[in-house]
């Protein structure tokens, strides 16, 4: 433990020897890490698994319902179901969940007389949604199924709309006036925003700066001719309908379906039945193709509609491009600094000092350098993080912040990687003849 | 000449730090002619002309607070248009479902025959009335504007194809490239023909991401008002010089007249400084980082060379003293220095080159960025072999100052 703290004396020593050369180590280690960390902390939100413990049992499923000429690269169905094919899964009900959304944009009437009225995006969805996303709740509960085969008018509303409309208090039992009709509100949730927001990548939501504020009930929605706020992707087919009911029947996709199931049998097995769906759909006339069918889970669908920003993946091989080439320059001026000291060294080594003590020492005064270069690094992301907002969109540049884990990776990354970089100095050091050195002088 | 092979034979002797130096460079020039050429790319994206009269323009996104049928969308649509032109800082104002930049939005597949499965071309659509052009300030270089009698309303996913249509050159062009493209016609998600009736200089398209590159600049205007029920933007140009003054009277006005409407707070009231900045933001911030990235990283490149050059300086006192001694002057030292690194530079640029060729390779697979044009890594090269000449002529020169006596001095 001893000849640790001298090992530390002896660095410290050597580094105030060469200011310098130590400050432009230690700026070059700084700068690299900073630059990785701050591309990372933004790299590590837009491609991190938005529900972990969970994520390999949620699938969602595509089913080809216009053909292989309207078919996306690669012979892709559709990145969502069409009305009449979400419903005959729904009924089906061949997942032990399943739950179908669509994006809705509702004008909320507060309740004072001369109020405007508030733009609020949610989902009209079913009451599965809630359980199988894991929403949290502040008050109440999602409604019951039964309240969706009634087509009940239910509202469930988050945190934030809680708050402008009631103040914050218990609004469970209240009503809401979306759209100038009554629901009844049954939950309040907590704030809930997972990021990818893997359910609705269809719609361009996976980065959306704010949480879904309302959710309304799936079936009442489509009774009441709501419109979907989001895409509606037809690629090609005949999107225009008479009326609303025709429209429904069009094969335009715009519903994504999700299930869950529980292991790899249950998957098999649903896989097989939309299989033999779009197979029975082929023999009834409608699909004039074979069936081609989809079921991927959280992080192969997050990785097949490539959610993470080209920018984002771009910055942080160039800012790791950008640290490797800082350490070069640290093995560089290491060994300059180093060999300068091979006349110390060999007075060492005369001394009685084992090649392994002459390891130790660098080693150490290699990582004093990191440590004091990650400190540095610290406060650069810490400012760089600032202008995080001037390098990405303002969605995605909001999702990065500093924690725990980034700084201590931002500390060990530079400790380990200045050590690494001292193996080579380092062992040249030790190679140092004592005889040699003693006798050139 | 200088001397060269005494140069090979002393670098031989220093074989890790030469490497390391070469190597430095080599990676540089390899990272920073790729970053100079995405910076190159992304600022002419950003300067791409939209070709409506920015100062004067602003948008604001209207949702009905109510749902109204098509008929009474469009009577509100109206009396909105009214209340709008009314105002006295308002040149003129346009119902619309986009406006250039905005990104996402209505784009249509061309044909050239009503049975065609493949498309030709891909267009931005502008839905928009006779006040079109005049709001967006659009320069007509060919045909007519639309009358009045010729717009027509539009409801939520009614089929609606007009028999006429306004479209950008550069549309025209990429139909009828022998430039006689108006009165022609073509076809466009349905069977009815669309004739073209007028062709204006530039209008940018809705969207600015990477898939629609390829169509770029591929716009047409059909005489529609969406009458929807979700809402409708109206663009307004403001008189010069007054673009505040409208941009503070429109929602005031419009609240007056009916107060069921929202103005979302991220496009509710955006004016084209807002817009571009929006639209721009990824552009803008990746020059900004490739930018940052290029100067530390030469700053970093020109400090190692320093760095290390100053340790060989210092190590070879002695034997510089001697060559003192022996009749070297200032100048031959000076110039020791400066051509080993100009050859290590050379040998750093050389595989620096095919470094950055192979980085060019990999980017082009996986983010669709063009071939590296040569003249970005001649420039690299010149940049690098100078930065090092500049960041070697410090040392050298203290160096060059070391006195003959060195040479009878122990190490």
């Amino acid at each position: 433990m001893s000849m640790l703290a001298y090992y530390f004396g002896l660095g410290w020593r050597s580094l105030r020897r060469n200011p310098v050369l130590t400050a432009l180590m230690v700026m070059a280690i700084a700068f690299g890490v900073a630059a990785s960390m701050i591309t990372w902390s933004v790299f590590r939100v837009v491609s991190g698994n938005p529900i972990p413990w969970k994520s390999s049992q949620l699938y969602n499923v595509q089913i080809d319902n216009r053909g292989p000429q309207y078919d996306n690269a690669g012979h892709e169905p559709p990145e969502a179901l069409n009305y009449t094919d979400a419903m005959a899964l729904l009924q089906a009900h061949k997942a032990p969940h399943q739950t179908l959304l669509y994006d809705v944009a509702l004008s909320v009437m507060p309740e004072g007389a001369h109020d405007l009225p508030i733009n609020a995006l949610g989902y009209a969805t079913n009451a599965d949604f809630f359980t199988m996303f894991d929403v949290p709740f502040e008050y109440g509960a999602p409604w019951a199924t039964s309240d969706d085969d009634a087509h009940a008018a239910v509202a469930i509303i988050s945190d934030d709309l809680n708050q402008k409309l009631f103040g914050g208090a218990n609004s469970v039992g209240r009503n809401v006036t979306l759209d100038m009709r009554t629901y009844r509100i049954v939950g309040v949730t907590a704030h809930w925003d997972p990021k990818p927001r893997y359910y609705d990548v269809f719609n361009g939501m996976t980065f959306a700066d704010r949480p879904p504020q309302l959710y309304v009930g799936f079936n009442r929605a489509i009774d009441l001719h709501i419109a979907t706020s989001g895409r509606n992707n037809c690629g090609g087919a005949p999107f225009h309908a008479d009326s609303p009911e025709q429209w429904l029947h069009r094969e335009c996709a715009w519903i994504p379906f999700w299930v869950e199931l529980p292991n790899e049998a249950m998957k098999k097995s649903y896989e097989s039945f939309i299989t033999a769906y779009s197979a029975e759909q082929q023999r009834a006339g409608r699909f004039q193709w074979a069936p081609n069918v989809r079921l991927r889970n959280v992080t192969e669908w997050l990785d097949f509609e490539k959610v993470v920003p080209p920018e984002s993946r771009i910055s942080l091989f160039v800012s790791v491009g950008f640290f490797v080439i800082c350490l070069v320059n640290t093995i560089g001026l290491l060994l300059a600094k180093f060999m300068r000291r091979s006349a110390e060294i060999g007075v060492r080594r005369a001394l009685g000092a084992t090649r392994r003590e002459v390891y130790a020492q660098f080693l150490i005064e290699a990582g004093a350098v990191g440590l004091v270069g990650g400190v540095l690094g610290l406060v650069i992301t810490i400012i760089g993080m600032q202008g995080v907002g001037l390098l990405f969109d303002q969605d995605i540049a909001q999702l990065a912040h500093v924690d725990l884990s980034l700084l201590l990776t931002t500390l060990t990354v530079s400790i380990l990687a200045t050590v690494v970089a001292s193996f080579y100095p380092t062992w040249r050091a030790a190679q140092v003849q004592p005889a040699w050195q003693l006798k050139s002088n | 000449m200088m001397q060269i092979k005494p140069i090979l034979s002393a670098l031989r002797r220093h074989k890790a730090g030469t490497v390391l130096i070469a190597l430095q460079i080599a990676l540089t020039l390899a990272i920073v002619c790729n970053a100079l050429y995405i910076i190159h790319e992304r600022l002419a994206h950003i300067a791409e002309p939209t070709g409506v009269d920015e100062p004067n323009l602003f948008a604001m996104a209207n949702l009905w607070g109510e749902q109204y049928t098509k008929q009474q969308a469009a009577a509100k649509i109206e009396q909105d248009l009214i209340t709008l032109r009314q105002l006295p800082s308002v040149a003129d104002a346009t119902p619309t479902n986009g406006y250039p930049l905005r990104g996402g939005g209505w784009d249509n597949f061309i044909t050239m025959k009503p049975d065609q499965v493949d498309k030709t071309t891909d267009a931005a659509v502008y839905a928009g009335d006779e006040h079109f052009l005049r709001t967006f300030g659009l320069k007509l270089i060919a045909g007519r504007d639309f009358n009045a009698d010729e717009v027509r309303d539009m409801g939520l996913r009614e089929a609606v194809t007009p028999p006429v249509t306004i479209v950008s050159k550069t549309l025209a062009d990429r139909l009828y490239p022998k430039g006689d493209a108006l009165g022609k016609s073509f076809y466009s998600m349905s069977s009815t023909p669309i004739t073209i009736i007028g062709i204006v200089d530039t209008l940018h398209r809705q969207d600015v991401s990477t898939w629609s590159a390829p169509y770029k600049g591929q716009s047409l205007i059909w005489p529609l008002r969406l009458a929807q029920p979700m809402g409708v933007f109206y663009v307004v140009r403001a008189k010069p010089g007054q673009l505040a003054d409208a941009m503070r009277e429109a929602p005031k006005a419009l609240y007056a007249e009916n107060r069921m409407r929202m103005f979302p707070a991220k496009d509710g009231l955006v004016d084209y400084r807002q817009i571009r900045q929006e639209a721009f933001e990824r552009d803008r911030g990746m020059a900004i980082l490739m930018g940052v990235i290029c100067v530390v990283l030469l700053a970093i490149t020109a400090a190692g060379i320093i760095g290390l050059t100053s340790f060989w300086v210092g190590q070879r006192r002695r034997q510089i003293g001697v060559r003192r001694a022996l009749g070297a002057t200032h100048r031959d030292i000076l110039h020791y220095f400066l051509t080993e690194n100009l050859l290590i530079s050379v040998g750093g640029v050389a595989i620096g080159t095919v470094l950055a060729f192979a980085l060019n390779l990999w980017l082009k697979q996986n983010f669709a960025l063009e071939s590296l044009p040569l003249i970005y890594v001649l420039s690299g090269m010149v940049i690098l072999i100078l930065l090092g000449q500049g960041a070697v002529f410090a040392p050298a020169l203290r160096a060059s100052r070391v006195p003959p006596i060195e040479a009878t001095r122990p190490a």
